[in-house]
């Protein structure tokens, strides 16, 4: 039996499955529990469905990109190890990276279903999981303590908070964007050499074509009154502009 | 129901929010650890310790660092249900921030508020689910889905995924703040372009733009707030 059929067992998709499944009966009792005390607040039922709406079609596109991520790594270490990864606490930035360095660091030459052992596999899974987890271990220890310090329901209720805390919100968001803009631009401009314009300049585009249909999203939610038009705005730009990426690296080459 | 009574019933939910994630997020913690052995006992071959412990220090720090950075700026955004939710489930910057944002933004929740956390919840299980969903069926359907979302032709589309949710997320929040976004934008653009080695250490370089961004926005604020004066 080789090593990618012990990995791809219907034993080692139990182990998994049942983790994966123990996350998400807790994501559906944090949703249950949310949506109640939402009406039990008052607020709008409208704008929680709506929420679930938006959130629903927003997370598709990203989240078949993540499975993209599950099927490059099942060829080294088999399927069920990076479904659970990228189910629960992974990041598909991250997985690829780790779990290539960890294979380094325990003496393969890279992460290859050849080089592939049961003691490698479950050394590289501990390491991922050891790497990650400091997310959830600070929220353990500090998130109480620190949401406290930040938030003040008193002080919200009367408007008090809609002061900087929401503006510094924005700003670090528009930080956030801003940083992954400014990396497709230099990614074009020095990505091949410095200030050299040979770099990959379809991200660019991408993102450009991305912007140009949300504006179209928006001005037809804000002039034409189609306020439906809202909750699939954004998984409907990136839809346009992933296929516009597909459309120009046929036609450009 | 006046308002207190609003607060009543929302620190309530607040207080076991904190009991409920702090459980969950401790078995999760368990078992995502406890699964190598598990599988170790299955195939044979228990995780091999001391070199699990030097990989864990040659490739972990990096990521402990950016988890700090990570865990303080986020937390904010995120809210206490909607925090012990992201960081259960991962896929944060390319997922759940730029949704619990969105959700935020549709339905004109104010940071900090009762409102804020629901929604910030709301989403961010909503997502997690949809991830969870698209994997499970995406990985009993591998067979026959692997040819197609490998088919070359489709390449582009899928390596494009975070620049057309970056590039839609800018023109949506730019577009009132380009104030802001003008400066940090210009910043890492050159930044990027002068030393294209920190290309490669994009999510290391949102806490400099974030921090500029934030800074513009106080002084932008602390002058509208002497203007009213």
């Amino acid at each position: 039996m080789s090593i990618l059929s012990k990995l791809n067992s219907p034993t080692m998709y139990l182990i998994c499955g049942a983790i994966v499944l123990f996350v998400a009966i807790v994501c559906v009792f944090f949703m249950v529990r949310a949506y109640r005390a939402g009406l039990a607040i008052g607020m709008d039922k409208t704008k929680m469905k709506r929420t679930i709406t938006a959130s629903a079609t927003f997370a598709v596109l990203p989240s078949v990109g993540i499975l993209l991520g599950v099927i490059a790594l099942s060829g080294s270490l088999g399927t069920p190890l990076p479904w659970l990864r990228l189910s629960v606490i992974g990041a598909l930035h991250y997985e690829t990276q780790v779990a290539q360095g960890a294979a380094e660091a325990i003496g393969l030459s890279g992460l290859s279903a050849a080089e592939m052992t049961a003691e490698a596999f479950t050394t590289i899974a501990l390491v991922m999981s050891a790497c990650i987890m400091w997310g959830m271990v600070f929220s353990i220890f500090f998130n109480k303590k620190y949401l406290k310090r930040l938030q003040n329901p008193k002080n919200a209720n009367t408007g008090a908070a809609a002061g900087f805390g929401d503006t510094a919100m924005t700003a670090m968001f528009i930080g956030l964007v801003s940083a992954y803009i400014g990396s497709y631009i230099g990614g074009f401009v020095s990505g091949g050499g410095l200030l050299s314009f040979s770099g990959s300049w379809l991200p660019l585009a991408v993102a450009i074509i991305a912007g140009a249909v949300m504006a179209l999203f928006i001005w037809l939610a804000e002039k034409k009154n189609a306020a439906w038009v809202e909750s699939f705005s954004i998984a409907g730009s990136m839809l346009i502009a992933m296929a516009a990426a597909v459309v120009i690296k046929a036609i450009a080459g | 129901m006046t308002e207190n009574e609003k607060t009543v019933i929302f620190e309530k939910y607040n207080e076991r929010t904190h009991v409920f994630g702090r459980i969950a997020s401790v078995i999760t913690l368990v078992l995502l650890l406890g699964a190598p052995f598990v599988m170790g006992a299955k195939l044979g071959a228990m995780p091999n310790l001391p070199a699990a412990g030097k990989a864990v220090l040659a490739v972990g720090i990096v990521w402990f660092v950016s988890s700090i950075a990570e865990y303080l700026v986020y937390t904010p955004m995120l809210g206490a249900g909607g925090g012990y939710l992201a960081f259960m489930t991962g896929n944060l910057i390319n997922m759940k921030i730029p949704c619990a944002v969105n959700a935020r933004d549709i339905v004109g929740a104010k940071t900090g508020t009762p409102e804020n956390e629901i929604i910030s919840t709301l989403s961010i299980a909503t997502a997690s689910l949809v991830t969870i969903v698209v994997l499970a069926l995406g990985v009993a359907l591998l067979i026959p889905l692997q040819p197609v979302l490998q088919n070359p032709a489709l390449a582009p589309a899928f390596d494009n995924v975070v620049p057309a949710l970056f590039g839609a997320m800018a023109y949506k929040y730019f577009r009132h703040n380009m104030k802001i976004a003008l400066i940090p934008l210009a910043v890492m653009s050159l930044l990027f372009i002068f030393v294209p080695g920190l290309i490669s250490s994009t999510s290391f370089m949102i806490l400099p733009s974030g921090a500029i961004a934030i800074g513009i926005a106080f002084l932008l604020h602390k002058r509208s707030k002497k203007e009213e004066k």
